[in-house]
């Protein structure tokens, strides 16, 4: 509540609050307004994310300064405490810059108007059928003055934003298949062209919000509680009794079940960090002695990359799109799975000729100043935080699993690194969260909660939230070079 | 002059001859070097590594390097280096971390000679030692810079940079013990190759990664006649500049910084040409410049050869400045002649013109053009005095045939005053926020006032053309009748009576006085209660008055009007009173009566209800509805659009005749009536002009009222771009991220209130003498009690 106070807007907050605080045991106060015959929403869901437990997560109220000037500064330019933000405040520094770098790209100077930013959001979001993102987009988009009617899809927005579809369809999927006809079909279309500038902002944009929507599901953020799906009219239960009053705070029945699972097999966990560890420390030492010839590993990572086609769960379970996502869609079938099924060939792309730090930072930055910077910053903070622990284990140099899991996503894309041996990534990357990552960095939607738990098992949650912004911040980035080395080749 | 022939007497008379010439290469290049002999170019790239022999007029491959069947990433180039001692000893730094040496005396096919795989990461720079011939130094991507001894199998020494990404790795050209470092995170570090604990020196050189640096080939150079030993180091950086260090002070300093237009890859100085140096750039520009770090703006020559961008530069002979060779990513190798570089300065615009704020002009141009220009005199009978000035020649300045130029500087007499209208226009105009009827009256008066009569006019016709033209008449009158027509006043007193109808009467009034004569003659009837109190009984009662009313009292009106544009026609045009007059009598026609009830009642009353009248005769709103239900007929017959080609070719009449300031004014009061009609270039080209002179006047309010009110996309976005502003803590004097009020570092609240203590998140106003402040009222109220500052300071606080 100190939070409603300092940000002075006390409607949203005691929202905000209430959801966050929905009971007693988990938190905080049940509702005594029932008298007054007011329908007052409830949240649906346990907390910001359906996979962490709430009680992991950090209340609000029980933040240390920075955080709470981190809350502070995410209210007053949002006028909300969205889920995704409560749950990467596990990473503070990392938080702070994306929250920055979301403001300026929706709110600060830029090229584009402020309700085509948030359409381009949801169009984003909508490829990916995260309905979280698009509700609060839709929400954000009517309330900067947007166009109802544009709503009903995409056919009902200006020609411009339709020609953005294609892009942003390839961006999402297929980002190797951006050439510079993509480019060169938005910068000449008449009087529905796009300026670079503009373009450069929605590439942006379109990146930004397809890999927040990697990590929307990838941590499975709960729908706001102002959302659909977000709340319930009915009564908590049937006699005031919270679930969590019955199940003595273990309230979620799926979570019992894994710890349960869990037990059985925690020495295997338990060995399973030991073993990775170990793995780290041999490749560290025998890295000299290792003499795979050239061809050896130059072939590696073509087998990497193809392998992680083939990687994908066995479980097909459809998540049916949310009725009012679907609408933004044009071609739902095309996605990264029917592609990986026809064996296509991703060509490769190598960093050492495009990087982002030479040249993507530099085309963003002439085009549309001061956001390569801020990405920049975001990309390194996520890169290389660390707080040196793992599992159970203090003072380790996890620099090496970083980047392979940063590698691997870029593999996935066709981008390779030179001075990488794809070797690793096998020896350090199991196969339960060589699915995950692939699952969520490509078809995010299919992601459960069983692939949430199965992989990393005795890590902590924070350090799955910390995976996941690798994950998304390496998927902009491959999404962004690719994109951006199109607009190059255009220009030159 | 004197350098050239200094040139040829270093080369010992081995002149280097060639031309202008490129070759096409199989893949893009990521880096070249030049063999000492000058006649040699090794090309690496990701798939290309080959010599060239550099003959008279083409390039000649010599060697492939690359061999093999399935040549290995240990053959990706990202760098190569020639030994400048040793005319067989190469190295390149491959992307995969691996640094290669190059025997090209070896026998056999394969010249590779030694490998070091020590780095984990892509190698971005190799360098030989200038005059010790086994030592190579290496950075990379690792952070790492390891310093190899040819004659052993690994490392001699390994330099830690504690920090990601070495970019750039240079050996100091005279000091045999010391090379410099350029990093990613933007700084620069040089270390003494003895001392691989910890460097010499560091400092923050750039903005985001320094890509690359060089050392000042001459071995005495320095800035204001102080020559010192082997003092400079050229850097580059993405953050676009190039900045000059002179690292022999104890704290390095920057001596000159060169702003270019894109992030800078390679830098080398021009040999024998102490403040030249050449550069090429990482993204999006493809062409080499060579500056003079003297004249940061415009570089001294530029090669266009290039059609992606550039990735190596080398000048051919360290003491020949005439040759350069260059790589590319679009597969060419080109050799540059200097004597063929374009030359910016030559077609770049050495006149100024610039117009002061009261009308002058001023002019330089180059002396030759200003001289044959002035036998004509062409300025000399228009009131205007050309003053010449001649710029005293410096010697230092390398464009000696620019830097002789004139400047001219033309006045216009009296031309303060004669401007002012401008201003006072720009300010009294009234452009939007009432309706347009009320601004074309504003604005007219406003005109009228400055003495600008053909403008007031316009706006006066403006307002015929656009409004329902019944309310003409009554402003116009208005006007007329302020002046004090005796003879108007009974009119006055008829429009009097129906602006104040709707106010005593209803809706249904109105609608009745359509078609309805009875009505109307309520409708004066109602009006003249306010004049007489019986007679607003008589009115509230019945409509029998009317009746009498409708006398024979015609005649009499008809006269009245035929007598109104008689005695205005001094000051009203004639186009405005038949207008007038029409609608009037269609009226009078309907309801002739009225007009004698008031004349009757004319006599003694209304002197003093008119002066109360006048006053608010305009602002009426509800007349216009009144008025226009009456004259409908009238619209339908000459709608507006009849008009718009006509105003159109006014405005860009006024446009033509130099007021924009008309043209835009006008353009914004009628809005969407006319923009249309009007090209959009033309209508930005009139904003951008209008905003620009609103700003040289400094009439920053009126600009942005401006700014904000047009409708053209170009001009609105003006407002939008860099609206931010950054602060700076009070306290801990850091950059103030996010919010504005509170520091992000020291937890601290930046802005404090003298007054009530609390954090000030809107206006802050603070003395300049003593730095404290608070809000504006806060601080407003304070002053009215106490001069001195309420923080306690004992300032007087002094507030503009």
């Amino acid at each position: 509540m100190r939070l409603a106070t300092a940000a002075n807007e006390a409607y949203t907050t005691s929202l905000a609050v209430s959801e966050l605080l929905g009971c007693k045991q988990c938190g905080g106060a049940r509702n005594q307004d029932e008298e007054l015959g007011i329908r007052i929403p409830r949240p649906l869901g346990h907390g910001p994310s359906r996979f962490i437990p709430e009680k992991e997560i950090l209340q609000v109220g029980s933040e240390d300064a920075q955080m709470h000037a981190l809350f502070a500064d995410s209210f007053a330019a949002l006028g909300r405490l969205d889920n995704i933000t409560l749950v990467m405040v596990f990473h503070p520094q990392y938080l702070e810059s994306f929250l920055k770098t979301q403001h300026y790209l929706l709110q600060m100077d830029g090229p584009l108007p402020l309700h085509y930013r948030h359409y381009i959001g949801i169009m984003a979001a909508a490829r990916h059928q995260c309905s979280y993102l698009v509700n609060l987009h839709v929400n954000d988009f009517l309330h900067v003055g947007g166009d109802p009617k544009w709503l009903n899809g995409l056919e009902n927005a200006p020609q411009k934003l339709q020609n953005l579809g294609e892009l942003n369809k390839v961006l999402a999927h297929r980002p190797w298949l951006i050439t510079k006809e993509h480019i060169e079909g938005l910068l000449k279309a008449e009087e529905h062209s796009w300026s670079l500038a503009e373009l450069v902002h929605a590439v942006v944009l379109l990146t930004h919000y397809h890999s927040l929507a990697s990590f929307t599901f990838g941590c499975g953020i709960s729908p706001e509680i102002h959302c659909d799906g977000g709340h319930t009219f009915r009564p908590p239960s049937v006699s005031n009794y919270c679930i969590c009053d019955i199940t003595n705070g273990n309230h979620n029945v799926d979570e019992m079940q894994v710890n349960s699972a869990g037990n059985v097999s925690v020495s295997d966990s338990f060995f399973e960090v030991e073993a990775l560890m170990e793995k780290m420390k041999q490749l560290q030492e025998c890295r000299d002695e290792e003499v795979a010839s050239q061809e050896e590993k130059a072939s590696r990572f073509e087998i990497e990359k193809r392998e992680s086609m083939c990687v994908f769960s066995s479980d097909d379970e459809e998540v049916t799109p949310a009725r009012d996502v679907s609408r933004h869609f044009e071609d739902t079938s095309y996605g990264y799975k029917d592609f990986s099924r026809h064996g296509m060939h991703v060509p490769t792309f190598r960093v050492q000729d495009y990087c982002w730090e030479d040249h993507g930072y530099s085309l963003v930055n002439r085009l549309y100043p001061d956001v390569g910077q801020l990405i920049d910053e975001k990309f390194h903070i996520a890169y290389n935080l660390t707080y040196n622990t793992m599992a159970m284990h203090k003072d380790v140099d996890t620099s090496m699993l970083r980047r392979a899991i940063w590698n691997y996503i870029h593999c996935m894309f066709g981008i390779r690194y030179d001075d990488y041996d794809y070797g690793e990534i096998n020896q350090l990357l199991d196969r339960s969260f060589k699915v995950y990552i692939k699952t969520v960095v490509c078809t995010p939607e299919k992601v459960t909660k069983r692939m949430y738990d199965s992989f990393w098992r005795q890590f902590k949650h924070s350090e799955k939230v910390h995976v996941n912004l690798l994950l998304i911040e390496a998927r902009m980035q491959a999404e962004l070079l690719y994109a951006l080395r199109a607009i190059t080749r255009y220009m030159t | 002059m004197e350098k050239m022939s200094r040139v040829t007497t270093a080369l010992g008379g081995n002149v280097l001859t060639g031309r202008t010439m490129h070759c096409h290469l199989d893949a893009p290049a990521n880096a070249i070097s030049v063999c000492r002999d000058a006649a040699q170019v090794v090309v690496a790239g990701r798939s290309i590594f080959k010599v060239y022999a550099i003959e008279e007029d083409q390039f000649v491959e010599k060697l492939n390097l690359r061999v093999g069947r399935k040549p290995s990433l240990n053959l990706s180039c990202a760098d190569v280096v020639w030994h400048q001692m040793d005319e067989n000893l190469l190295a390149t730094a491959a992307t995969n971390g691996v640094v290669v040496t190059w025997n090209l005396g070896r026998p056999s096919r394969n010249k590779q000679d030694q490998l070091f795989t020590e780095h984990k990461r892509t190698v971005n720079k190799v360098c030989f030692h200038p005059t010790e011939a086994h030592m190579l130094l290496s950075g990379s991507q690792d952070g790492f810079m390891k310093c190899f001894d040819l004659r052993r199998k690994d490392s001699v020494s390994t330099f830690s940079g504690q920090s990601e990404s070495v970019r750039d790795v240079q050996f100091s050209i005279r000091d045999y013990f010391t090379f410099a470092s350029t990093f990613e995170n933007g700084n620069v570090q040089l270390w003494d190759i003895r001392r691989p604990d910890r460097c010499e020196r560091m400092f923050t050189a750039h903005n985001g990664p320094v890509f690359c640096c060089d050392w000042h080939p001459e071995d005495r150079c320095g800035a204001g006649g102080r020559w010192v030993d082997g003092g400079w180091l050229a850097t580059g950086g993405r953050d676009k500049m190039v900045k000059v260090w002179d690292v022999t002070t104890p704290r390095a300093r920057e001596v000159h910084c060169v702003q270019t237009i894109a992030s800078v890859a390679r830098v080398k100085w021009r040999p024998e040409c102490r403040h030249h140096l050449a550069t090429c750039s990482m993204m999006v520009d493809h062409n080499i410049y060579v500056w003079d770090v003297r004249r940061p703006f415009v570089p001294a020559a530029m090669f266009e050869e290039h059609r992606d961008v550039t990735t190596g530069i080398a000048w051919r002979h360290p003491h020949d400045p005439s040759f350069l060779l260059s790589g590319s990513k679009d597969s060419t190798l080109c050799q540059h002649l200097f004597r063929d570089a374009s030359q910016p300065v030559e077609r770049a615009n050495p006149e100024g013109l610039c117009y002061g704020l009261f009308g002058d002009l001023a002019f330089a141009a180059k002396e030759s053009l200003v001289a044959a220009e002035s036998g004509r005199k062409p300025y000399a009978g228009d009131r205007r005095h050309p003053i010449f000035f001649k710029r005293k020649l410096d010697p230092a300045e390398p464009f000696a045939g620019l830097a002789s130029s004139a400047l001219s500087v033309f006045e216009t007499e009296a031309s303060g005053s004669s401007i002012s209208w401008f201003v006072d226009t720009a300010q009294r105009y009234a452009l939007a926020g009432r309706p347009l009827a009320e601004l074309c009256d504003h604005n007219a008066k406003v005109a009228r006032e400055l003495g600008r009569n053909q403008v007031a006019q316009t706006w006066t016709m403006l307002r015929i053309i656009y409004c329902s033209p019944g309310l003409v008449p009554s402003a116009n009158l208005n006007h007329s009748v302020g002046k004090g027509s005796s003879c108007g006043l009974p009119l006055m007193n008829s429009f009097n009576l129906k602006e104040m109808a709707p106010g005593l009467g209803s809706e249904t009034w109105l609608d009745r006085s359509k078609g309805d004569a009875r009505s109307d003659t309520v409708l004066l009837d109602s009006s003249a209660t306010l004049i007489t109190n019986e007679d607003n009984e008589e009115t509230e009662g019945s409509d029998v008055p009317a009746d009498y009313l409708l006398g024979d009292v015609e005649g009499d009106e008809e006269e009245l009007y035929l007598l109104d544009p008689d005695h205005t026609h001094p000051e009203e045009p004639e186009y405005v009173l038949p207008q007038e007059a029409f609608p009037l009598r269609h009226e009078i026609v309907d309801t002739p009566p009225g007009a004698e009830h008031l004349q009757d009642k004319a006599d003694s009353p209304h002197v003093s209800g008119n002066e109360a009248d006048a006053a608010s005769l305009a602002p009426v709103d509800s007349s216009f509805s009144l008025v226009s239900v009456s004259h409908a007929l009238y619209d339908s017959r000459l709608p507006p659009d009849f008009f718009s080609a006509l105003v159109r070719d006014m405005l860009h009449f006024y446009a033509e005749q130099g007021d924009v300031q008309m043209a835009v004014s006008v353009l914004i009061a009628l809005g969407e009536r006319v923009r249309k009609d009007i090209d959009e270039q033309a209508q930005e080209h009139w904003y951008t002009s209008y905003i620009d002179l609103l700003q040289r006047f400094r009439l920053w309010n009126v600009s942005n009222e401006v700014v904000k009110l047009s409708t053209s996309r170009a001009i609105s976005c003006l407002n939008q771009a860099s609206t931010s502003l950054h602060v700076n803590c009070s306290h801990c004097k850091r950059p103030m991220s996010g919010r504005g009020w509170v520091c992000g570092r020291c937890h601290r609240c930046a802005s404090m209130c003298a007054v009530c203590h609390h954090v000030v998140k809107g206006l802050f106003v603070w003395c300049q003498g003593c730095s404290h402040g608070g809000h504006l009222q806060h601080i407003m109220k304070w002053l009215e009690g106490s001069s001195h500052c309420p923080a306690g300071c004992g300032h007087l606080c002094e507030y503009s």
